[in-house]
């Protein structure tokens, strides 16, 4: 340190030197010239790259979300559009802790769960005993915080596992939690939990109706995709896939293997606690079926039919998904629709291990489109 | 790889023939009816018997209410309340049912109540949830509910166990609104009589193991009453009998049904004389239920021996429906006025007694009394001793009264003393 100080003063004389010795090519002025001009430059640089990245797909996605409400029924923007991406959502935490951390968990909706009984243990809800009705923005920051609490918490115990050992043992905390809130009455309330959580209504605009719920599910899944997207090519986000990928050399270039993994348990847990707060509000109520095991691998299979190698997957997965639960019982026989869910998961499966980004990219591949290999709408490998 | 291409065109060819079939299916000019039962999750078997209730009683109409063919948009949920809202929904912002019948158990009755109060046009009719606050306390205007609750099944059962000379009993529930309200209803009024529940054991849901709340059980207390249901109920019935547990015991409307009584072991004998309460019981010796059992048992081979309470249920609720239909003709108009009024005038003699509503719109019917007996052949059944008609969901008592005692608890009412 004291070197590089010691080399810098010493270049810095040498500049004076050499402006003082009166050849007047390197001038004094010039300096703060140039910083004036390097300064816009970084700034338009990064817009330009930025908006080089953007293709015409990603016009036409951003045109359809934003003017999806207000072409779709009341019906279609809340429990497709809005369930869709509040799911996506919880689902794109286990993409990233998945697919660029190599840790699979299923205790994500037990954290986006864990978030909603927060909200109404210290929101407001029906049950008033329990309830401690501070301001909804309070209960709502409380409730995050305490949610990527926990699931820094989650993960610490769990980054000693890898691999299967690390769904099991995210599975039992999953499960210890769903009989934790059923049994517990003094501050879970039980079997029936809580309801009546809707959403605040600010500055007279209600989003408990379907075009301005949809709007704000669509700001926090937007904000969630970028940050992700942000997050993985940040130093953090290339260390974590450093690990991933081979975590004993990692630690020998000096990256703290298990700090890295608890941070990035903990920022899934963030995204998922979003979600789980949209859920709430979605729903109306939360009770120990929302985070029973039925719940956690629904997650696990939106993140895995979406495909779990870029974010968007998560989102991909959960609008294929919340469609199938909704129509596959207009499909065929009402007493046989599971079939149809559970066939379309295993096709899509079996012939795209990638899940549907798999199968866009071999669509892709196969009509003559070279695989991107760079930019930011490559798939990462 | 030529191979893989050809299936994946092939299930794509499915995909989309699968499609259009479902679109041809939805062509015909029809009224729609939303019909939501539990067809997945641990109540999957009482739904799917719930939708054959629901079947029979339109089959009886020959398909026709009010001068339209019916066609039922039929939508599962899997006993969750978020589930039974979502597929509500469906039905009725994008299918567009007009009248709604479901759902199944009681707690998603109470969240599709909620839904209810935001499509007032749409009317609501209950399948065969039994919450008490579906219809008490906050009721939605276009909820109607034709059956009897859980809490009203159980009103007569004290005093039958009093008569039977249960004096001081001890009580095994699970842990969750349905018992809770068949505890209150059993319990108003065998305290108000003189009756005691000395301890009350409030088991979760799915029990395996009740070594614990055995040991708890008092040896000088004179009954049980045991409200568990299904696999709940046979579990404790096996372990009590291995732990050399010899009380009588009250049952609750689902505890000695058809899969405990056949449950094989030293203790079935002694289940014999065991009291419960129900809106119907399968030895009903009424021209009436004979029928409908006749009718259930010629239309559909694949069920049950006997309908099931839930198909029992959603026949009278179906049939209310349809009924109204038929007095107003078909007329919806007006924000479903007129049918809303002929609803509430629904009076007619169901399977299991007479069904009508109060102004709640909540059901005021029939309760069987009923005791486990020995057929000639061998086999268990329970043979009705008595029947309470008429009763209200403040279950006998003055409105103030019910409501200064409130609606049933883990420690709503308390009779220890």
């Amino acid at each position: 340190m004291s070197a590089a100080r010691w080399r810098r003063a010493m270049n810095g004389s040498a500049a004076a030197a050499r402006g003082g010795r009166g050849s007047g090519v390197v001038p004094v002025p010039s300096l703060p010239r140039g910083a004036g001009a390097a300064a816009p430059a970084p700034a338009v640089a990064w817009w330009r790259r930025a908006l080089s990245a953007i293709r015409l797909r990603h016009l036409l996605v951003l045109v359809f979300v934003v003017g999806y409400p207000f072409v779709a029924t009341p019906f279609f923007t809340f429990q497709i559009g809005a369930q869709s991406l509040a799911l996506g959502l919880i689902a794109l935490s286990l993409t990233f802790l998945g697919g660029y951390g190599g840790m699979v968990s299923l205790a994500q909706m037990t954290v986006a769960g864990f978030a909603a009984y927060m909200l109404a243990i210290f929101g407001s809800s029906s049950n008033l005993a329990i309830s401690l009705g501070w301001p909804w923005w309070l209960a709502l920051v409380v409730a995050v915080a305490l949610a990527t609490v926990v699931a820094a918490g989650i993960g610490w115990l769990s980054v000693r596992t890898e691999g299967i050992y690390t769904i099991m043992i995210t599975l039992a905390v999953g499960v210890a939690f769903f009989y934790l809130a059923q049994q517990n009455y003094t501050v879970f309330n039980g079997f029936q939990g809580f309801s009546r959580i809707g959403p605040p209504t600010v500055f007279g605009l209600d989003f408990g109706q379907p075009m301005p719920f949809y709007f704000l599910v669509l700001a926090c899944a937007l904000a969630g995709y970028f940050f992700v997207k942000h997050l993985i090519r940040a130093p953090f986000g290339i260390a974590l896939q450093g690990i991933r990928d081979n975590p004993r050399r990692m630690q020998a270039l000096g990256f703290d293997v298990t700090a890295h993994r608890v941070a990035a348990y903990a920022v899934a847990g963030f995204l998922a606690a979003v979600g789980g707060v949209l859920m709430v509000w979605y729903n109306g109520r939360i009770s120990p079926g929302t985070v029973g095991v039925g719940a956690m691998i629904n997650i696990l299979i939106i993140a895995v039919l979406g495909g779990m190698k870029h974010p968007i997957g998560a989102f991909v997965g959960a609008i294929v998904f919340v469609l199938l639960q909704n129509f596959a019982i207009d499909l065929v026989d009402r007493e046989r629709f599971n079939l149809v869910i559970g066939g379309v998961f295993l096709a899509i499966v079996l012939f795209s291990p990638d899940g549907l980004l798999g199968l866009w990219q071999g669509l892709r591949h196969r009509l003559g489109a070279s695989f991107t290999p760079r930019g930011r709408g490559r798939i990462h490998r | 790889m030529s191979r893989g291409k050809r299936l994946f065109g092939r299930s794509i060819l499915a995909c989309a023939a699968l499609i259009a079939m479902g679109g041809l299916a939805q062509a015909q000019e029809t009224l729609k009816i939303g019909l939501l039962a539990s067809l997945e999750g641990p109540f999957a078997a009482p739904g799917q018997d719930g939708m054959r209730g629901a079947d029979l009683a339109l089959k009886e109409k020959n398909g026709m209410a009010g001068g339209k063919k019916i066609e039922f948009v039929k939508v599962s949920s899997d006993a969750t309340p978020d589930k039974a809202v979502n597929s509500t929904r469906k039905a009725v912002e994008q299918d567009k049912v007009q009248i709604m019948i479901g759902p199944l158990s009681g707690d998603e009755g109470i969240a599709v109540k909620n839904y209810a109060k935001t499509q007032p046009n749409i009317t609501f009719i209950n399948g065969s949830s039994g919450a008490q606050a579906a219809t008490l306390g906050d009721p939605a205007p276009n909820f109607y509910r034709f059956n009897t609750e859980g809490a009203q099944w159980m009103v007569g059962l004290g005093e039958h166990a009093l008569s039977k000379g249960y004096k001081k009993t001890f009580l095994i529930a699970e842990d969750y609104g349905f018992p809770y309200s068949q505890v209150q209803g059993f319990m108003a009024s065998y305290c108000a009589k003189g009756g005691k529940v000395v301890d009350k054991a409030w088991v979760p849901l799915g029990t395996k193991d009740y070594a614990s709340v055995i040991a708890k059980i008092p040896k000088d207390v004179d009954a049980l009453v045991v409200v568990l249901g299904g696999s709940d109920a046979v579990n404790f019935l096996t372990q009590y009998e291995q732990a050399g547990g010899d009380k009588p015991m009250v049952g609750g409307s689902i505890t000695v049904d058809q899969t405990v009584l056949n449950f094989k072991g030293k203790r079935r004998e002694s289940l014999l004389g065991t009291a419960s309460a129900g809106p119907m019981a399968d030895s009903i010796d009424t021209p009436e239920w004979k029928k409908f059992v006749a009718d259930y048992k010629a239309n559909f081979k694949d069920g049950f021996p006997s309908p099931s309470l839930f198909a029992y249920l959603y026949y009278i609720n179906t049939k209310a429906a349809l009924d109204g239909l038929d007095a107003v003709k078909g007329d919806l108009s007006n924000g479903q006025k007129a049918y809303r009024e002929a609803l509430q005038k629904t009076n007619f003699k169901g399977p299991a007694g007479d069904v009508k509503i109060d102004a709640n719109r909540n059901g005021v019917g029939t309760t069987y009394i009923t005791e486990v007996t020995k057929a000639p052949d061998g086999s268990f059944y329970n043979k009705v001793v008595k029947s309470v008609p008429n009763i209200t969901q403040t279950l006998g008592l003055p409105e103030a009264e019910f409501k200064k005692m409130g609606l049933g608890t883990r420690d709503v009412p308390d009779c220890r003393t």
